[in-house]
């Protein structure tokens, strides 16, 4: 089947299997490698995209699900000509990505964190990243750098 | 030529970070080539059984399918260690745990090649599996291997520094204890993943997510039986590997012969489970310790054993052995040590080196037999290691040579920082601390193979542009190993790390680095940059000099330029420099290596544990327990390590802090169980099963850095990445009897153990959890070594033991 969906705010269309994994789609058919694969049942919340804004494990939805809605990967984080956001820089800045495969579903499960949430506590962080596992920084660099979003 | 330092010691962003927060970073599963081809592996049901015949036809007519492999196809062994070359890339004639690779298919996607796996029939003649180190050693028959010291142990260690019983006797107390630590996995986040391309003109690339791209640059020669220079192995960023990607694997010969047979770029991808089945991950070990000490806490004697689980396959395990022994001597002072270690092959996935590589789990039994010490003698813990520790600059029993050491410093930074005098033993019930410290070498003395050729290799080039590029068959597996190169050089040089490019791990193009494996990169890869770049300097100075007319020691290196210490204004540009020396000399290119000091140790073993120098880590933990579920919550650890010096403090702290949270982990939750009949099935080859800490368990870190240069360490480093880990199970395990009153010796600390721990204390009983008894296990005839204070000089004796004297 065709699908077609807005990626990054750009209108995509890709002939495959409505059941692909939507993982396989933006990392294969669409070439955005920038989505990890951590363990490909939705545990690990190293393939996090946001879809409408709403944070999933792209292993876990099938790409049909995605026809004519908004999805963003860590490509689209970053302004049209390449600026970091703010929320990238920090990640840098505090030496909150080691390894960096957890870092772009880090960033994006931060990035609605910080758009739900005003000014939120360290608390508020902690559980906003409670769905994505790292194995390198044991956290802490990264919840200082998406606190030091919020001021 | 001493420029005041502007990079070292400071906390610069990675050279690679902007890669890693933009998606941009090319892991091995990110690469793709036209014509690529699709790579599963067909892994045993059964633990320990004969193949009887493998059918792949049916596979084989399969549309898509383009190779089946089956172990005839690559009958030659590789294995990490020269001394047990005991892996086939596919099952040759048997399967010894569940997951064991039997069969390989490439086909045109993983659908296809999935498919093509289900038809494949392999019929088993099931033999007896072992499920337990003591299982191992109850039964020597069948066994699991043809080799091996005896039956189904693997490895048999026994080697005596001085006459520890002897010791022993003279002591005041004499403490025995046994412990055990459940073995767990590594878990990065990446699946390992591996390309391979054979190119016409009979040369073979590999890309994998490697630590020791060395080391599968050897095994691909051998078991392929191509010439080591027509394969080239690429290293690409690992995302994460704490030890698990340190084997050369299966499925890495797997893909590139199945890109010679088929002429096409062949892919895999290991799934979640099958990572689970890699393993090579901490060993199961059961341990038993006798300790005399005197009144004043001074140890006169110790005694350790360890029964190492080592799954189905040798890997590190005969090194890991040794480690369960060798740095029990470098923290507190033994004078005389008697070592004994057994590794037994089972049929599980098979163990080898995590994060601590064999010493956690003799680091756990040691600190939590010295805090039960200290409450015998009524001595705070604290004070009781302070007052044994290792001098600095000196020759333990074991022939280990100490270098700086922290570890007091360490101790009392800990102690100040927890608020630890008004806490020990004071807390109201559920709440309580512990303390405990470590030591982690700084990078293996030996070479695996041994040779004396250097560890570690750079090339460095300026460009006439002012450009300097530094090849390091280094492997950046998110520690930090590219800024490493690129600060050192840049600090030397006094240009923008920003400005260097950095090239490592490819066979083809950087020299020899053996990989980032036990705590040796910053340290070798690091000395090696060093030098490399101090060359090129001393270069760059002959030719600026003259044009300046000063003399090459009044030039200061910095901002990218090269001008009189005396005289800012004279001075030219870092490129402008590079110039002169090209036209005086040619093109600009300096090397540099490093090679270890010789170990003092020169009995057979005394190749595990020697190091350029040893980091020291003291840890305070505080916890939670819930008398009434057994649940233990850390909200705090405090974490001195006294690192040498660091070179990126950012990095440093990274380390020290994804060290903590990976000790906490083995220390509350992590365990690789199994299950099943016959308890050789994997309870969770599964990250829903596999308990990891998120961001809800770990605790607040509070982290107090150390610097002594150690003289070995490039500008004084030691290593980080390792070390903190150690100390953490042990303070919590000290800090749980603090709070509740019952002993846990072993890991994980689950809220069953504890609950049966108080359960057992209520009834009257010995309120602690863990093992009770140590098999009999076959020794051989020790080795004996008499220590330096016996007039020993590093080599084993034979006959009477030398007269003892008291150490200083």
């Amino acid at each position: 089947m065709t699908v077609r969906f807005t990626l990054n705010g750009v209108p995509v269309s890709v002939e495959c299997a409505g059941s692909r994994r939507l993982l396989d789609t933006l990392r294969g058919d669409l070439g955005k490698t920038g989505t990890k694969e951590g363990c490909g049942e939705g545990e690990c919340g190293a393939c996090s995209v946001l879809i409408d804004g709403e944070v999933v494990d792209s292993c876990l939805v099938a790409v049909g699900q995605v026809e004519g809605r908004n999805v963003l990967t860590v490509e689209g984080l970053a302004g049209p000509d390449g600026t970091l956001s703010r929320l990238q820089q920090a990640f840098i800045e505090h030496g909150a990505a080691q390894c960096g495969i957890c870092t772009p579903g880090m960033l994006l499960a931060a990035h609605v964190l910080l758009q739900r949430t005003i000014r939120p506590s360290a608390a508020d962080v902690r559980e906003g990243l409670a769905g994505n596992l790292c194995r390198c920084t044991g956290y802490t660099k990264i919840i200082e750098a998406v606190l030091s979003c919020t001021t | 030529m001493a420029d005041k330092r502007r990079i070292i010691g400071t906390a610069l962003r990675k050279v690679d970070a902007v890669a890693k927060v933009t998606g941009g970073t090319r892991f091995a599963d990110d690469l793709s080539f036209p014509r690529m081809l699709y790579c599963k592996l067909l892994r045993s049901t059964q633990p320990h059984a004969k193949i009887v015949s493998v059918d792949t036809t049916a596979a084989r007519q399969l549309d898509g399918v383009h190779a089946v492999l089956t172990g005839q196809d690559l009958p030659i062994p590789f294995g990490i260690l020269p001394v047990s070359q005991d892996e086939h890339a596919l099952c040759l004639d048997k399967v010894r745990f569940i997951g064991d690779p039997v069969a390989a298919v490439a086909a045109t996607s993983e659908e296809t090649a999935t498919a093509a796996l289900d038809r494949i029939k392999v019929a088993y003649e099931p033999l007896q599996a072992f499920d337990s180190a003591e299982a191992a050693v109850a039964h020597p028959e069948p066994r699991i291997h043809d080799y091996g010291d005896s039956g189904n142990l693997h490895k048999l260690i026994n080697l005596e520094f001085g006459d520890a019983d002897a010791g022993i006797a003279e002591a005041d107390l004499v403490r025995e204890d046994l412990f055990f630590f459940e073995g767990n996995t590594h878990l990065p986040m990446e699946q390992h993943a591996a390309v391979a391309m054979w190119s016409p003109d009979g040369k073979l690339t590999l890309w994998t997510s490697t630590q020791t791209p060395h080391y599968v640059h050897r095994a691909l020669a051998k078991v392929l039986e191509l010439p080591a220079a027509r394969v080239r192995v690429i290293a690409t960023p690992n995302g994460g590997g704490f030890g698990g990607k340190s084997d050369p694997f299966s499925h890495e010969l797997v893909v590139a012969k199945l890109a010679m047979v088929t002429g096409r770029p062949v892919k895999i991808t290991l799934t979640r489970e099958e990572v689970f089945y890699c393993h090579r991950g901490r060993h199961p070990t059961l341990m038993w310790v006798r300790t005399g000490v005197k009144q004043n806490g001074a140890i006169t004697g110790m005694h350790f054993r360890s029964l190492l689980d080592g799954g189905a396959y040798g890997s590190y395990g005969v090194a890991s052995t040794y480690y369960t022994g060798a740095l029990q001597t470098v923290t507190y002072n033994v004078p005389r040590y008697h070592f004994q270690g057994a590794r037994a092959f089972t049929n599980k996935a098979p163990c080898g080196p995590k994060r601590g590589h064999g010493t956690p789990q003799p680091r756990f039994a040691l600190e939590v037999h010295l805090d039960k010490i200290a409450e015998q003698l009524e001595i705070d813990p604290a004070e009781l290691r302070l007052r044994t520790l290792v001098p600095a600059h000196s020759l333990t029993a074991n022939y280990l040579r100490v270098g700086s050491m922290g570890l007091g410093e360490c101790i009392a930074k800990v102690v100040e920082g927890s608020g630890w005098k008004r806490k020990f033993r004071k807390l109201p019930h559920g709440r309580g601390v512990g303390l405990a410290c470590s030591s982690y070498i700084s990078g293996a003395g030996l070479p695996i193979y041994w040779n004396n050729m250097p560890h570690s290799g750079v090339q460095l080039r300026c460009d006439r542009g002012g450009g300097v590029t530094v090849f390091c068959g280094s492997t950046e597996i998110g520690q930090g190993s590219d800024s490493i190169l690129a600060y050192i050089v840049a600090e030397i040089l006094g240009i923008d790390p920003f400005d260097i490019a950095v090239v490592t791990a490819d066979t083809d193009l950087t020299p020899v680095d053996l990989g980032s494996y036990s705590s040796r990169v910053t340290l070798m890869s690091g000395n090696a940059a060093l030098q490399a770049a101090e060359r090129a300097r001393q270069i760059l100075a002959v030719h600026a000099a003259k044009r300046l007319e000063v003399p090459a020691a009044r030039l200061s290196f910095a901002a990218g330029r090269v001008f009189d210490r005396k005289d800012h204004k004279r001075g030219m540009s870092f490129a402008e420099a590079v110039q002169l020396a090209e036209a005086a000399e040619g093109t600009v290119g300096t090397v540099g290596s490093y090679t270890p000091p010789q170990g003092a140790g020169k009995y057979r073993g005394a190749g595990v544990g020697p190091s350029p120098a040893y980091s020291y880590s003291a840890c305070v933990a505080e916890v939670e327990v819930d008398p009434e579920t057994g649940i233990v919550r850390v909200p705090t650890i405090w974490i001195a390590h006294d690192v040498g010096q660091s070179i990126n403090t950012a990095a440093v702290i990274g380390q020290v802090e994804g060290s903590i949270y990976m000790g906490l982990g083995e220390a509350l939750m992590e365990e690789m169980a199994y299950r099943g009949n016959r308890k050789v099935v994997h309870k969770i080859p599964s990250l829903l099963e596999y308990k990891s800490p998120t961001t809800l368990e770990m605790c607040d870190v509070v982290t107090y850095l150390i610097e002594d240069p150690d003289p070995n360490g490039p500008f004084g480093a030691k290593e980080v990445g390792q070390g903190p880990l150690l100390p953490v199970m042990p303070a919590v395990a000290n800090a749980v009897y603090d709070a509740v009153g019952v002993r846990i010796d072993e890991v994980p600390i689950t809220p069953e153990k504890v609950l049966k721990a108080i359960r057992r204390k209520e009834k009257g009983e010995v309120g602690r959890f863990g093992p009770d008894a140590f098999p009999e296990i076959p020794w051989p005839e020790p080795t004996q070594i008499p220590t330096p204070w016996e007039g020993g000089d590093g080599k084993a004796v034979t006959g009477a033991p030398i007269p003892l004297e008291r150490p200083h």
